[in-house]
């Protein structure tokens, strides 16, 4: 039996779009869901005779995400236009960036599964204007809506780095989280924010000589689920493909492929590179851009620490658990509402509990972020601290949180209005120990006899005080003078 | 009256002396005798007009403040767009086309109060330099009317002399203000390249294009400027007035330039006809007598201006013009089978043959393997195009020379020969290449009674130095004084 390994290959180009509230070139504003040609005008129409005039907000979110990337960012940079035609496209040219992109050469950190991180390479970023949409349901014609024509979005192509479909999906996933983070747009994948192109092939060693397969670009997926799922099946694909007929890489021969989301398969689109000329040549009706080192500081002022960054941050130094810290800065509001409340002294798991737990779940019922639930940081961080000190149980921080964001009263207030403050004084404690120790006597027994009903017996025990004691008492403090009565 | 500039009648409109009615009532007198011969229209809005001339006129009866342009009749060349009537650029393509908005050269003629006459005739898309191209109309010379008026604004500047309008406003891609004015005996300004505004201006250079005024005087040309010149943040190349900013053209128009420096070009000169040269000869002689320094000097790289031209201002154009294709506006076919014939039949029936020309050689230019030979080598001829010109105004004020090799042609005489056609911009092209201001003046007749125009050049952004030039020229002579006899 022969020896056969191979080594997948992904490279993955993403469409990302910016949430200016307008469009690339021109006034339209950037809305979805609208009425057809509700949010357009004469300039993203094409009509004889306009001028594009660019969104300099749109730029400035664009070095944004350069900078993040660790890119280098062109002190000058222009405009070109690429020919096609294409019912979506109005002019018949987008109007993007072809040898002088606004940056290039940079690299992003993107979680592994292990906890570790892998860097990929980032070969460009740049800006261009979005096409409009077709539609084919009416009958014997097509339908073109051009509210998306002129949107502006952001190119970003990797190296091809990744070596598996999940690696993949993850770095789809981190640049998500990133986008969202600096702001810069909302990526929200049921409105068609972001969309992937990943270009995939082999490298199979077979009897000890090394084969690439052709690549394939599969293009326009606009889920994690797609991306993934396409990848994983051109990986079989090829491989059976090698293996029936031998296919090696060559100049020129790679494909494009289509996935059909409901059969879970490619399709083949373009056999061959044969790539449409696109005729690029320098836009005459925009002036390039000088990225003065003035302005490039303004820009990189409005950065800020990176998700990942910050989720390596909470398990380092607050010694998070990875799930944990991922969950918090899956969001920048909630990242950094987290980082407010460690501020005003509360303890980060702690918090972070409250967060995660009871926060998520309230903001998801109201429809609004955890840092939007009126709360200020010092406010729950005294809910925290009154958790550490041992005033309220983590049940009950649990209840006074949940009734702060509906009452807006403090944590105090609430602690005492509920009755939920807890008794630890061990004085008054031991007076109740004493006597539910006295009411026990077989439980008594169990435990100072050890053995397998010891722990039971315990938990009897301390169940008795804290009826008692209307649940209020401390149960470490009762646990501890259970031990020392009882040893 | 309609002898009077556009000047004097506004100076005169709004003393009250004339009605804005008045003059717009004689307008479309004339237009009525002659556009039947002339052609110069392709479409003209007269109860549109007279309101607007009331309303001008209501407004001074009223003592309310006035336009620069109040109550002038003006003509708009059919490549601007108008919210109002069709704007066809005299193609089968737009011929049904409505803009929803005006241009903003025509928003600034709106106003000044200026009286809207019509949509000038032009060669299709401003590809051409006789109007022959037009797919619409024929227009011909009013000197004689079995002769070209020039392209492409053909039609601006046949409404202007055969005085059916007092003033027009053309578009100059690589001559096709200055050759028609030329040809009809008027006056031509292309200001420097995002000096006007090119928003609304359907593109077919738009590295070389610009809007600009036909008009019977240097001062008319003045007034027009000092309406339509000026930064717009809808146009991104035109200039920002912090940087070079507009004045008052009229100002000191009649102030002669002291110590006036002219650079002429022999070399150049030598292709024109021997008429036209000697045209030149006599009016370089008046700016001597008037005290000016003549020099002579070289610009090695001007007989490459057309061949860069040609790869640049169609390269363009093919992007410009992939927009027409039936899709979102304009001539659509009747029956395509798929999307793809929507565009390959809507094209084929809409354009005329020069404009595929056109679009093939650009198309091609731009192409794989053939851009770095042709497209870009072109752009770098270009620069050189443009330190020619900076070598030769550090030493003087403005360079003289024909506007073309020849006064107007016969009708279909150089239609045959595309390269003919094209090598007749000799003159003007070098201007859009390097984006500096240029100006066509009547400087004298030929034998067959036709007009011969000087062309006058200056340093970017020094248009009114050049007006001042021109106006130098015109106080001296008579030649703008000529009114054409038109044959019906």
């Amino acid at each position: 039996m022969s020896e056969l390994q191979y080594k997948v290959v992904v490279g993955l180009e993403i469409h990302v779009q910016l949430c200016t509230k307008s469009k690339m070139f021109c006034g339209c504003a950037v809305e979805f869901g609208q009425a057809p040609n509700s949010r357009v005008c004469p300039v993203c129409l094409g009509m004889p005779g306009v001028l594009p005039v660019m969104n300099k907000q749109a730029l400035e979110y664009a070095v944004l995400v350069g900078l993040a990337l660790n890119c280098e960012i062109a002190e000058f940079t222009k405009w070109d236009r690429k020919s096609y035609y294409y019912p979506d496209l109005p002019k018949n040219y987008q109007i993007s960036q072809y040898d002088l992109p606004f940056s290039a050469n940079g690299f992003i950190e993107i979680p592994l599964e292990s906890g570790q991180t892998k860097r990929v390479g980032i070969i460009r970023v740049h800006l261009e204007e979005d096409a409009g949409k077709n539609l084919h349901t009416a009958g014997n014609f097509s339908q073109v809506d051009l509210n998306r024509a002129g949107t502006p979005l952001l190119e970003i192509v990797t190296e091809p780095d990744m070596n598996s479909a999940a690696e993949t999906r993850a770095l789809a996933v981190e640049l998500q989280r990133m986008v969202r983070f600096l702001g810069v747009s909302e990526a929200d994948m049921q409105k068609g924010h972001m969309r992937f192109e990943p270009n995939i092939n082999l490298v199979i060693t077979k009897d000890g000589a090394e084969y690439k397969t052709p690549i394939v670009e599969v293009k326009n997926l606009n889920s994690f689920r797609a991306l993934e799922r396409s990848i994983d099946y051109e990986i079989q694909r090829q491989l059976d493909e090698f293996l029936e007929r031998g296919r090696v890489i060559e100049t020129g021969n790679k494909s494009t492929r289509g996935w059909d989301d409901a059969r879970e398969v490619t399709v083949l689109q373009r056999e061959k590179e044969e790539a449409p000329d696109y005729r690029y040549f320098p836009e005459p009706d925009l002036m390039p851009v000088e990225l003065t080192p003035e302005w490039l500081e303004d820009i990189r002022k409005c950065l800020c620490e990176l998700p990942i960054k910050k989720q390596m941050r909470y398990v380092s130094e607050y010694k998070l658990s990875d799930y944990d810290a991922g969950v918090l800065t899956s969001e920048r509001s909630m990242a950094e509402y987290f980082e407010e409340v460690i501020a005003e002294g509360g303890e980060p798991k702690r918090v972070c509990n409250l967060l995660t737990q009871t926060g998520l779940k309230m903001a998801n019922e109201k429809g609004c972020s955890v840092a939007e639930l009126g709360i200020e940081p010092d406010g729950l961080a005294q809910v925290a601290k009154m958790v550490e000190g041992g005033d309220i149980s983590a049940t009950a921080s649990v209840t006074i949180f949940e009734e702060m964001v509906r009452t807006g009263k403090a944590a105090q207030v609430l602690a005492e209005e509920l009755n939920l403050v807890q008794k630890s004084d061990a004085g008054e404690l031991e007076a109740v120990v004493e006597k539910v120790i006295a009411e026990n006597p077989k439980a008594v027994d169990d435990i100072t006899s050890g053995g397998k009903k010891s722990e039971k017996a315990k938990g009897f025990l301390l169940g008795q005080v804290m009826q008692k004691t209307k649940g209020r008492a401390n149960p470490k403090v009762v646990s501890q003078i259970l031990d020392k009565k009882l040893g | 009256m309609e002898e009077l500039s556009a000047k004097e009648l506004r100076d005169k409109i709004a003393a009250g002396q004339i009605r804005s009615v008045e003059a717009t009532g004689v307008v479309f007198e004339r237009i009525e005798k002659y556009e039947p011969v002339l052609g110069a229209y392709i479409s003209t809005f007269k109860e549109q007009a007279l309101a607007q001339a009331a309303q001008v006129d209501g407004k001074i009866a009223a003592s309310q403040p006035l336009g620069e342009l109040a109550g002038v009749p003006v003509a708009i060349k059919d490549n601007m767009c108008t919210a109002f009537g069709a704007t066809t650029c005299a193609s089968r393509i737009l011929e049904n086309f409505r803009a929803p908005y005006n241009a903003t050269a025509v928003e600034k003629l709106l106003a000044a109060d200026a009286v809207i006459v019509g949509k000038t005739n032009m060669d299709e898309f401003a590809m051409g330099s006789s109007t022959e191209t037009s797919g619409l109309k024929r227009t011909v010379n009013p000197w004689d009317t079995g002769r070209v008026p020039g392209g492409s604004s053909g039609g601006s500047a046949a409404a202007v002399a055969g005085r059916m309008c007092f003033a027009a406003l053309g578009s100059d891609t690589g001559g096709s203000i200055r050759q028609p004015a030329c040809f009809c005996g008027v006056v031509g300004l292309k200001p420097t390249y995002g000096r006007v505004s090119r928003f609304g201006l359907v593109a077919y250079g738009s590295s070389l294009d610009q809007i600009g005024p036909v008009t019977r005087t240097v001062a008319d040309s003045a007034l027009m400027m000092n309406v339509i010149a000026g930064h717009d943040p809808a146009d991104s190349t035109s200039i920002d007035e912090t940087i070079a900013p507009v004045c008052d053209y009229l100002e000191k128009l009649d102030e002669p330039v002291e110590g006036l420096r002219i650079a002429i070009v022999p070399q150049f000169n030598a292709g024109a006809d021997e008429q036209v040269q000697k045209a030149l000869t006599s009016a370089v002689e008046v700016y001597k007598g008037l005290g000016a320094e003549i020099t002579e000097i070289e610009m090695p790289h001007l007989d490459y201006a057309i061949a860069a031209y040609y790869v640049i201002a169609t390269a363009e154009a093919s992007s410009n013009l992939a927009r027409y294709d039936g899709v979102h506006y304009g001539h659509r076919t009747e029956n395509p089978e798929d999307y793809v014939e929507v565009y390959s039949k809507s094209r084929a029936e809409g354009f005329g043959k020069e404009v595929k020309r056109r679009i093939m050689l650009g198309t091609y230019a731009l192409s794989s393997g053939y851009y770095d030979a042709y497209y870009l080598k072109a752009l770098k001829v270009r620069n050189l195009i443009r330190g020619d010109f900076a070598q030769a105004f550090e030493k003087c004020d403005c360079i003289m020379m024909p506007v073309s090799p020849t006064t107007a042609f016969r009708m279909g005489e150089k239609l045959d020969d595309p390269l003919q056609m094209y090598l007749s911009d000799i003159y003007t092209i070098a201007a859009n290449l390097a984006g500096v201001p240029a100006i066509s003046i009547p400087c004298g007749f030929d034998e067959k009674g036709l007009p011969i125009g000087l062309q006058i050049l200056s340093p970017a952004f020094t248009e009114e130095r050049l007006l001042r030039i021109a106006r130098m020229f015109e106080k001296q002579t008579d030649w703008h004084k000529g009114k054409p006899k038109i044959k019906m």
